[in-house]
């Protein structure tokens, strides 16, 4: 039978979009491949309840690995736990979504089960056979057709290029207390930092972002509202980050991070090649620029030509009014 | 302790990307070749922490999978400060492949610390560092934005969902690094580019494996739609625009 397996990864025992976008993405490949089974493989505490929540994108079993151990990433432990778990399966394909976590324990798994790999495919496979996944390079200025030629294939999913799509099924949850070999565990953590409340970058679905044509820190109140009223996250150029005028963690592009929101904002932002290649994923960009030549409009849908300041005011404006009527 | 930095080299940033007339490559002729920006940065923190009073570090290796073409890239390394080279004679082949080749090429090497760029700027692989961690099976931390060295452990900031861990990992170790890890890249001064003509640079032969993906053919994204310019006087367009159009608010 054929089987895909999905890395449910969690975060304090709630699963994110990504994880459901993977389960919906894997039930959807085994239609392609004219049926078999959806596992999900979840490490750590989570809930039944919300191991369950799997079932409504396709997955009908979920395997619930228990170890203090997973409190906390070790890659290696957490590779191995996955691997051999594919093995015990005997699952010809293993998906991950496009997590930190996934970057440093996915290509772990790969190599264990000396499997071919594609990081980021963005979309369904375009054939079976060869196993043909589409993936971007060169940060979305082309994209390229991959082959896995071997038997079991690692792939992780660029988020938001397939979508979460319900198809309920039954699902089973097996709850196992897995033993690790701590002895093996050498990531120690000392200490853990969080910035609580604000939404996390590349989780947002709108993204307000900023530019030198905002003129200076003290000017990004405005901001603050858009994305306040539009439960958006906060983003900005790198120059504006240079120059202190925003945190660095807000800094997106080649050299930051790099998001794929349905709608991103751009306000005083010229649209320099190192910038868009974090931002051109975005479904719809808007851009907000007082020169209509910045080279922002060619990869932006919807353009404003003026002043940041002037025109977040309308907008601010705008936005209020239609939330009060809708 | 020694370190040993993973760099690859690739097309400028700024480079235009076109494939070739059969869509089976890209067409790489006339790019400026630049070493890839988060290794660049990786050697300029190692740099950083070798110049502090008291440190360990007492040599710098640099490493390419790649030609004779790769060369220019090696010796800028070695111009920013790398004590020298080594360069596994082949052209890189996909992620599996070439972290084969590095894994094959440091296994009578003694690194304490191996570092990697969290990606790549051209085939945006994301998976060569930890993959060669497992292929020699030692710990890896990904991710990393901040990296200091303790007597014989790393101690390192690794980025999380809304914030960071601090993270110690004795060595050997893999650390695969990303924004933070260092601010600008250092540039090499005159006398570095003429030192680094006598640094040593050592060519391995490749290891025998093959690659388990291949890229057969690529295409530019389609042009986008142009842009729908709305007056700035008229922001309640650009809502309803927003809501009845494109339907994402
Ligand atoms: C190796 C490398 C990596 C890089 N990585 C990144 C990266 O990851 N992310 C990144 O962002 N950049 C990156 N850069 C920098 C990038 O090249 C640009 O310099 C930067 O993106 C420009 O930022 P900006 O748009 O805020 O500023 P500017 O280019 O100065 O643009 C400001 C814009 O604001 C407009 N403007 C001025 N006044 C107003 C007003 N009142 N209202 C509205 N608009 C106004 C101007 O017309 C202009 O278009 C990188 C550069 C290099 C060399
Ligand atoms: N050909 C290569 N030679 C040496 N190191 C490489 C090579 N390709 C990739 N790397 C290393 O792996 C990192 C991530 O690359 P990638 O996995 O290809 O995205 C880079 O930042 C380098 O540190």
């Amino acid at each position: 039978m054929n089987k895909v397996i999905i890395f449910a990864e969690n975060f304090e025992g709630v699963f994110k979009k990504a994880t459901f976008e993977a389960v919906s993405y894997g039930s959807r490949i085994v239609e392609q491949m004219g049926g078999g089974e959806v596992i999900a493989i979840s490490l750590g505490e989570v809930a039944d309840e919300e191991l369950k929540s799997l079932g409504a994108y396709g997955a009908t079993r979920v395997i619930s690995l228990h170890n203090e151990a997973f409190n906390s990433l070790d890659a290696k432990i957490y590779a191995k736990t996955i691997a051999d778990n594919v093995k015990k399966e005997n699952a010809g394909l293993i998906i991950f979504t496009d997590s930190n976590a996934s970057k440093a324990v996915a290509p772990r798994v790969a190599v264990r089960l000396h499997a071919g790999m594609v990081f980021g495919a963005y979309g369904l496979p375009s054939n079976l056979s060869p196993f043909t996944i589409p993936k971007k390079v060169f940060y979305g200025k082309a994209f390229t057709e991959v082959v896995i030629q071997s038997e079991v294939k690692v792939i992780s999913l660029s988020q938001n290029s397939f979508g979460v799509v319900e198809n309920k099924k039954d699902i089973v949850v097996e709850n196992i207390d897995h033993t690790v070999d701590t002895d093996q565990i050498k990531t120690k953590i000392l200490s853990v930092e969080k910035s609580t409340g604000k939404i996390l970058l590349t989780d947002a679905e709108i993204v307000v972002s900023g530019g030198r044509g905002m003129k200076g820190p003290d000017k990004w109140k405005p901001l603050e509202d858009l994305a306040e009223t539009l439960g958006a996250g906060l983003a900005c150029t790198r120059p504006v980050s240079d120059e202190g005028w925003r945190p660095h963690t807000e800094h997106v592009g080649q050299t930051g991070k790099i998001i794929a929101p349905n709608l991103y904002f751009a306000f005083g932002i010229s649209g320099a090649i190192q910038h868009l290649a974090g931002v051109s994923s975005s479904k719809v960009i808007v851009a907000v620029n007082t020169d209509k030549d910045a080279p922002i409009f060619s990869a932006a849908d919807y353009g404003v030509v003026g002043d940041a300041a002037t025109v977040l005011i309308g907008l601010n404006d705008a936005l209020k009014k239609f939330k009060s009527e809708n | 302790m020694k370190i040993l930095i993973c760099i690859s080299s690739v097309p400028d940033t700024t480079t235009k990307i076109k494939p070739t007339g059969d869509g089976k490559a890209i067409d790489l002729a006339n790019v400026q070749w630049i070493i890839n920006p988060w290794d660049e940065l990786a050697l300029t923190r190692v740099l950083e922490l070798k110049e502090q009073p008291n440190s360990k570090i007492e040599k710098i290796t640099v490493l390419t999978v790649g030609g004779r073409n790769a060369e220019p890239t090696i010796r800028k390394a070695l111009a920013i400060g790398a004590d020298d080279a080594i360069r596994v004679d082949t052209e890189p082949g996909d992620n599996y492949f070439t972290a084969f080749q590095i894994a094959q090429a440091l296994k009578n090497y003694d690194s304490d610390i191996i570092i990697c760029g969290i990606e790549s700027s051209d085939y945006n692989g994301s998976s060569t560092g930890s993959m060669i961690a497992e292929m020699m099976d030692l710990p890896s931390v990904s991710s990393v934005s901040k990296l200091e060295i303790e007597s014989d452990t790393v101690k390192m900031n690794r980025e999380i969902s809304g914030g960071f861990e601090v993270i110690e990992m004795p060595t050997p170790m893999v650390a695969i690094v990303q924004k933070g890890i260092a601010i600008e890249p250092r540039i090499p001064s005159m006398r570095g580019i003429m030192m680094a003509r006598s640094k040593p640079l050592q060519v391995v032969e490749s290891a025998d494996v093959k690659p388990l993906t291949v890229f057969c053919s690529y295409t530019l994204p389609s042009p986008k739609a142009a842009c729908k310019m709305v007056d700035a006087e008229n922001m309640e367009e650009l809502v309803n625009l927003l809501h009845n159009e494109a339907k994402i608010i």
